[in-house]
């Protein structure tokens, strides 16, 4: 069901929800797409006209300033009108229901609506009862997918170790409540890797995790071994709080990257995060910011990918 | 009162071990014969049952038909009106209600309302506790004068067990039948879908069969403890059954039932994030579901039930998480109890005790079988005939289910409740 | 008329011959020449050569400036554009292939105006054919000719270059 919604009636992209559903072709259009935009910006051009007179609008149930701006600005380089809405949730302020928000949008003529939400399923419910002509992205909804960034995250390993055969791929942290690790291990089977290992206590890995085509490891020193490619998965402090985990301090002890831990994994491995970085907790900031960290080019790739990923979301809407 | 002969159909009556082709004959309301006419016997009214399954009229432990309170969802006329369709000739309605059956009133209330539509028998289960709230007792004598069949706390949690004790000894003390249904509050954690595969793919927030079964433990624990008879309601998970089955064989008054879904769909059978799908207890694993129907055939489980909750529209249109849980059930039950007859998990005979003979035992009821001088409660149906799940056939106001545009073979023809025929399908215009 | 392919050093000739009277006639003084992806970009390093040029060539990908976008959707493999120094200014000579709806120009034109402003632009194409569909004319051209409905004609290249004619169904 999740990708016959995604796809317009002629197989091409109309919705991007989750990366389950897509086969590896139209991530790797993606993500060939995505760079001929990064060429753009040697400065001379600021935009391209290929989304001019679209309205764009940024649905954020959850705050997020950082991914906001991303969106905004990648619309805006297409020539696109961006209209940001920040939408506070919470059970005791009884707003709008989710639909009664999207219709009055699309009262005003809107092409596409970009969502973030914190409840998983949300962005499937808009795709399904917005007006037929609306493209929706995933922004992220609860714990079940942020494809945006997956996608910036294999563009970022592209980049750097352009055969995803041969990679072995280990993912880090709080993979229970993380939409970044379940968008990340499906784009990453997708594209064929060799392996893709999640490495976490056992309080914060989901049943039967092994189910979503990883191996698992619950020592952080093992299961660096063998590994081209870290992606550290931010640990929030709610955690603390609902008896998962005794104390960032205990966190870090067992799982936090530091300089040691990561000359396990391959001489050439690189550290990714999908950020905010929590320093001292998942990560050491020598390693944040020491060479083998790809961080900030994930940062600058987003722009790019969410382009690349709207473009396509938008074109033959006009098919006649 | 009408005197009424079925003729020709084919008798089914567990309770009385009936299974041959005969006729019924009903006098003042109850059960005249079922083997020869009865002497001066004349008919005001003469069913042709032929090809027909004759048996007695079903009983559903646990249902919701919305009112007093919630009839944007649904109402007392359009929900018998389902039950009737679907040959339901009792209700027992979960005190969930606004307000909650924990008054007198609110008892007699529902008795009214239940004459008003012409569908005497709504049996209301008294809450537990205040308000549901699981804190303080309810007036459990006065609700069971009032005519409550059982106590129950709904879907609510007692959380505190000395609470739970004491609410125990107290319904036992008056000799009333505890419904409960197991789950622990904490352990279920808001969640939506079972503890599995498919949270684990989607990200949406579980609950562990664990949650079920460690309160279903702690309870049978009480049960000893208090002698209080319990009845264990809507059962989900293979170690559900497994507990339920050392503990009758250890001699404990205990009881339980399945709904009929959880005998048919697994969290495989979830289209992902389908609030149609959104039940509670989750549809779990096929082992959980493969147990289920064991025990029903071994006699660990005794019945089913449909577990009805009709929603409105907007109760289910949201993201799966915030959508309301809970199926429209009541018109699917025949269909479904026939559809494993057919897949030869259990037999027809099992099936209609399952729904009659069980029920009523459980409940301590004279009925849900053909006994001379019981009240005629009976079902007539044709178990070959195909009907479609769609807005022309359905009855209930609720359209939540996620067998909506199914094809199902088995059609309530009639139905009877003390004598009166409530349901005739030949009277409709289609 | 059909063109054949040993005629393609001859319209390289004629185009040649025509971009240098252009260059002196509009006055060209240190011109800036742009070749058009794909096509374009083969035409123009021969003129670029032939006319012996300073300035390195141009080249300009107009995917994303085509108003077809809606209808055909985004060409995942775009190279970007290369343009090796200012267009304030300039004196641009903007080379294609083969003209024919004038939309890919217009598009073009877009973009280089997107970078700058030129002080012109000249336009110089191989082979110009019927079906305008834009008021833009070229300024130098190869061979003007008409083709028969339902006929494309495409420059195959980059060695040795060639001339196809295709048939396509026409749409009724």
């Amino acid at each position: 069901m999740p990708d016959n919604l995604q796809l317009n009636s002629e197989g091409k992209l109309k919705h991007f929800l989750t990366i389950e559903g897509l086969d590896k072709q139209v991530l790797i259009e993606i993500l060939d797409l995505a760079e001929s935009f990064v060429g753009m910006n040697d400065g001379r051009i600021k935009k391209i006209p290929l989304l001019r007179g679209k309205s764009i609008v940024n649905l954020f149930f959850e705050n997020s300033t950082r991914t906001r701006t991303t969106f905004e600005l990648a619309a805006k380089r297409l020539s696109a009108d961006v209209l940001s809405m920040s939408i506070a949730t919470s059970s005791t302020s009884k707003g709008e229901s989710l639909l009664d928000t999207i219709r009055n949008l699309e009262a005003m003529s809107v092409d596409m609506f970009v969502v973030r939400h914190g409840i998983s399923g949300a962005a499937h419910f808009i795709a399904q009862h917005a007006a037929a002509h609306i493209s929706v992205i995933n922004a992220g909804d609860g714990q079940h997918a942020h494809p945006t960034q997956a996608m910036l995250d294999m563009f970022t390993i592209r980049q750097i170790k352009p055969e995803f055969s041969r990679l072995r791929v280990a993912i880090v942290g709080d993979i229970l409540h993380s939409r970044v690790a379940r968008s990340n291990i499906q784009a990453l089977n997708t594209l064929g890797v060799a392996e893709v290992r999640v490495i976490a206590p056992k309080t914060l890995l989901p049943a039967q995790v092994e189910t979503l085509g990883v191996t698992v490891s619950h020592n952080l020193a093992e299961g660096l071994q063998g590994i081209d490619v870290i992606i550290m998965l931010r640990l929030q402090k709610e955690r603390m709080s609902s008896a998962l985990l005794p104390s960032e301090t205990e966190y870090f002890k067992c799982f936090g990257l530091t300089e040691e831990r990561l000359k396990i994994a391959k001489p050439d491995a690189i550290v990714m995060h999908p950020g905010p970085i929590n320093r001292g907790v998942e990560i050491d900031s020598i390693v944040a910011d020491g060479p083998q960290s790809v961080i900030l080019k994930q940062v600058s790739n987003g722009i790019a990918i969410r382009m690349a990923i709207m473009a396509m979301a938008m074109q033959k809407q006009g098919a006649m | 009162m009408e005197r009424i002969l079925i003729k020709d159909g084919r008798i089914i009556d567990p309770a009385n071990k009936i299974d041959r082709i005969g006729s019924v004959y009903i006098a003042d309301g109850k059960i005249a014969s079922v083997t020869n006419e009865p002497a001066g016997f004349k008919a005001d009214r003469v069913i042709d049952a032929k090809n027909q399954i004759v048996c007695p009229g079903f009983i559903d432990l646990s249902t919701r038909l919305r009112e007093p309170g919630q009839s944007r969802k649904a109402t007392f006329a359009s929900e018998t009106l389902a039950a009737a369709a679907g040959g339901i000739t009792t209700l027992c309605l979960q005190p969930d209600t606004i307000p909650v059956i924990d008054a007198r009133a609110v008892a007699e209330l529902i008795k009214d309302q239940a004459e008003k539509c012409g569908y005497q028998q709504i049996l209301p289960i008294a809450a537990l506790t205040q308000k549901l709230e699981g804190t303080e007792l309810s007036a459990m004598l006065a609700l069971k004068q009032a005519g409550c069949v059982a106590v129950s706390n709904a879907n609510q949690p007692v959380k505190n067990l000395l609470v739970l004790r004491r609410a125990m000894e107290y319904a036992a003390s008056h000799d009333l039948l505890l419904m409960y249904r197991a789950n622990d509050f904490w352990l279920a954690n808001n969640g939506c879908v079972h503890e599995g595969v498919l949270s684990t793919r989607y990200g949406l927030p579980s609950i562990p069969d664990a949650a079920e079964t460690i309160a279903l433990a702690q309870c049978l624990e009480l049960a000893e403890l208090t002698g209080c008879r319990v009845h264990f309601g809507q059962l989900s998970s293979r170690r559900s059954v497994i507990k339920l089955h050392q503990a009758k064989k250890y001699g404990l008054a205990v009881s339980s039932d399945v709904a009929i879904h959880q005998l048919h769909l697994t969290e495989n059978n979830i289209i992902p994030f389908d609030s149609a799908y959104h039940v509670l207890p989750p549809f779990r694993t096929h082992a959980d579901k493969e147990a289920l129907c064991e025990g029903l055939v071994n006699g660990t489980i005794d019945s089913i039930c449909s577990d009805h909750q009709p929603h409105d529209l907007d109760a289910k249109l949201g993201a799966f998480p915030e959508t309301e849980p809970g199926i429209s059930s009541l018109e699917t039950l025949l269909p479904l109890m026939l559809k494993l007859v057919s897949q030869r998990a259990i037999t027809i005979e099992q099936g209609i005790a399952a729904l009659t003979q069980n029920p009523a035992k459980i409940l301590q009821l004279d009925g849900g079988a053909l006994t001379l001088g019981f009240a005629a409660d009976i079902c007539i149906f044709d178990a070959e005939q195909d009907w479609q799940v769609n807005s022309e056939n359905w009855k209930s106001q609720g359209v939540n289910t996620p067998f909506w545009g199914h094809i199902f073979k088995g059609r309530v023809i009639h139905t009877l409740q003390a004598g009166k025929v409530i349901f005739s399908r030949s009277v409709l215009t289609r | 008329m059909i063109v054949n392919r040993l005629q393609i050093p001859s319209l390289l000739d004629t185009l040649e011959k025509q971009i240098k009277q252009t260059i002196v006639s509009r006055r060209l003084t240190d011109p800036l020449m742009i070749g058009i992806r794909t096509g374009g970009v083969w035409v123009a390093e021969k003129m670029h050569q032939r006319l012996a040029i300073k300035q390195p060539l141009g080249l300009l990908d107009i995917s994303f400036y085509r108003d077809d976008f809606l209808q055909i959707g985004v060409n995942p493999n775009v190279k970007p554009s290369q343009l090796p120094s200012q267009i304030e200014g300039r004196n641009i000579i903007l080379v294609d292939d083969v003209f024919y709806t004038g939309r890919t120009i217009r598009a073009a034109l877009n973009e280089i105006f997107d970078y700058g402003r030129p002080k012109q632009v000249v336009l110089a194409v191989l082979i110009e054919r019927d079906g305008k569909q834009i008021p833009i004319s070229p300024d130098c051209v190869g061979i003007s000719i008409n083709l028969d409905a339902g006929q494309r004609i495409k420059l195959t290249g980059p060695d040795p270059l060639g001339i196809e004619i295709q048939s396509v169904d026409v749409a009724a």
